[in-house]
């Protein structure tokens, strides 16, 4: 029964092409238009969560105080309130998964007759954990190196080709503030930070290296600021607390004094960036929305018209049998079957223009579904009101119609 | 005696209208046995379409009691309606009413559907319909591909195809000429003679009418004659001499 029905509504399709056409044409672009934003969005998004993803993830960044020096009050992370010791006491709290202690400061490097300055890290091997930071070559700096304050250095991918170009580093010697360092390994690449920072500018060497003997430090074993890697999202209120009550114990801070560090949730910026992507991403799809409902619109237009030229054929079936939810079925499967043709083209477009623009646009297969969930949804909803008028004809009055 | 096909008693009709209520059938009581061939006759205005349409489950009277092959008409809901419309009555219309971009074998086959009879058993039964009518070598033609008079035979062919127990043709000769005319009541003769299938034809033709067996002749919403067709015959002559 249904199967000649639809039988009949694509021959009643058939009847006016161009009318079937133009119809379609609406949901088609309805439906491109929001998979297409849809995709735009989720690009923009992935884009973010991979730039969060590079960061590292469920992180803070633990900031010694500032200082005042004849005057003039320097920034935060001048004054060495932040030890090793801290940074060890902070490791043993629960839920901290990695703590990395790091003295940063910028050096110029040289290798052959290149030379290029740079941002050099003094860190533990704790940092590649809390960065998420894989090798593309080479090992790892370990404890041992750390205790001994040992020359070696792990280089970011710029830096390499700046002072490498096509050589292998790995083994190579190179002189940071004309002291000798062993590369022991390159750095995968990790692209731009969410502010345009380039992380691949870098060069990471033990963090006691740094203190000893590259940088120099006004007190023994202070560092400038530490990266602790809480090991859940959830867990991160309870670990940003605990640390501000150690670190204020440990510092010796009394009640109502102000903190001589300062905490930062790194990650709630980020999720603020992915949510901003999330949110313009659902925004584009409402928009493109409102094309597609113009094309529903477009089809109970023309379901309207074509159940008033047919009264006359809705009269004959009545008399001949046909009962009202059977002329109801027959128009609702014409909506439904222009609703779901012009979806399918409309993800054919998508897809075609998707591929052939190269746009940062992602098309999850979520989006196909809802497509076609929103195209049947948006046949059933608009060709239900000129079906149920065709339904509800009495059949004397449809066989009388001229 | 098997049961009649139409029993109608005191069945009468009321259109609504601004001025008030205007009755068009009044006090019509009838009964067709299976198997006669009835012509109503009457005047423009007589009330012969009302009752034609009433007859056919199209249109549902104001009061009194319509039993169609045994069911009462009266207290069947409208999906009821369409059923017995289907199952019980064969449609002919003046005007054809045949689908335009059907071909003929689906406009045949059109009543099996509301039946749920599969495609290629519609097509079996719509083949054998249009053999029965003289045109089994137009299945794939349009309605508009063929004259008036072959249109005619592919609506009685779609009227038959579900086996009907009563045939209502309403002015089945009006868009023909003579000749056709003549084919055209010679079909319904047979299937009356040969199958036994009841037929009530409306005309105001009448030597059309001359081919049914009993006449009821209706004026101003009565019934005013009902008896033997030759007997009215005469009486007809007596009238317009």
């Amino acid at each position: 029964m249904t199967v000649a029905m639809l039988a009949e509504a694509w021959q009643a399709m058939g009847a006016n092409r161009l009318r079937t056409f133009l119809t379609m044409l609406g949901m088609v672009i309805g439906v491109g238009a929001v998979i297409l934003m849809l995709a735009v969005g989720q690009g923009a998004q992935q884009q973010v969560q991979a730039s969060i993803a590079s960061m590292g993830s469920n992180l803070f960044i633990v900031l010694s105080g500032s200082t005042t020096s004849g005057g003039l009050r320097m920034g935060g992370g001048a004054a060495p309130t932040l030890t090793m010791a801290d940074a060890a006491a902070i490791e043993e709290l629960p839920s901290v998964a990695a703590v990395a202690p790091s003295a940063p400061g910028t050096a110029q490097l040289v290798y052959g007759p290149n030379n290029w300055s740079t941002q050099v890290y003094g860190t533990t091997p704790s940092y590649l954990t809390v960065r998420d930071w894989k090798l593309a070559a080479g090992f790892p700096f370990t404890d041992s190196d750390i205790r001994s304050a040992t020359r070696v250095a792990l280089l970011g991918q710029t830096v390499v080709q700046n002072l490498f170009g096509d050589e292998d580093p790995v083994g190579k010697t190179l002189r940071i503030k004309n002291s000798p360092y062993v590369v022991l390994g390159v750095l995968a690449a990790k692209g731009q930070s969410l502010d345009g920072r380039d992380q691949d500018d870098t060069v990471i060497v033990p963090v006691t290296t740094a203190q000893r003997k590259l940088f120099g430090v006004q007190f023994a074993g202070t560092v400038r600021f530490m990266m602790v890697q809480a090991e859940s999202a959830d867990a991160m209120p309870a670990v940003e607390k605990a640390m501000n009550e150690l670190l204020r114990q440990r510092h010796r801070i009394r009640e109502g004094a102000d903190n001589d560090f300062s905490v930062r949730n790194l990650t709630a910026v980020a999720n603020t960036a992915a949510e901003t992507a999330q949110v313009m991403s659902l925004m584009l799809g409402a928009i493109a929305s409102v094309s597609l409902l113009v094309g529903g619109i477009g089809i109970m237009n023309i379901m309207l018209v074509s159940v008033t030229e047919r009264t006359r054929e809705i009269g004959i079936r009545m008399a001949i049998g046909a009962r009202g939810r059977d002329i109801l079925l027959q128009f609702l499967l014409e909506a439904i079957i222009i609703s779901v043709i012009g979806c399918l083209i409309g993800v054919g477009g998508a897809l075609a223009v998707n591929k052939f623009s190269g746009m940062a646009v992602v098309i999850t297969p979520w989006s196909i579904v809802m497509a076609f969930a929103v195209a049947a949804a948006v046949g059933i909803f608009f060709g239900w009101y000129p079906a149920r008028k065709a339904a509800a004809m009495k059949p004397i009055d449809a066989l009388r119609y001229q | 005696m098997a049961e009649p096909v139409i029993r109608i008693a005191s069945l009468h009709k009321e259109y609504e209208t601004e001025a008030g209520p205007v009755p068009v059938l009044k006090e019509i009581s009838v009964t067709v046995e299976p198997g006669e061939f009835l012509a109503i006759m009457g005047p423009s205005g007589s009330g012969k379409s009302t009752f034609m349409n009433i007859l056919g489950c199209l249109d549902v009277a104001t009061g009194g009691s319509y039993i169609l092959n045994g069911r009462d008409v009266g207290t069947l809901n409208p999906d009821e309606l369409a059923h017995l419309r289907n199952q019980v009555i064969g449609f002919v219309f003046q005007g054809f009413n045949l689908l335009p971009r059907a071909n003929l074998e689906d406009n045949v086959g059109l009543p099996l559907i509301y039946r749920g009879v599969s495609h290629a058993e519609r097509l079996t039964l719509a083949h054998g319909m249009l053999a029965k009518v003289g045109l089994g070598a137009y299945h794939k033609s349009r309605p508009n591909q063929i004259s008036g008079g072959q249109q005619q035979r592919v609506a009685i062919a779609r009227a038959l195809v579900n086996q009907p127990k009563l045939i209502l043709a309403d002015e089945p000769t009006g868009n023909l000429d003579t000749a056709t005319s003549k084919e055209i009541m010679a079909l319904f003769a047979e299937l009356n003679e040969r199958d036994g299938i009841t037929i009530v034809l409306v005309t105001h033709e009448p030597d059309i009418a001359a081919c049914a067996h009993r006449l009821v002749r209706l004026a101003d919403g009565r019934i005013i004659y009902d008896g033997p067709m030759a007997q009215a015959a005469s009486q007809h002559l007596e009238a317009t001499a």
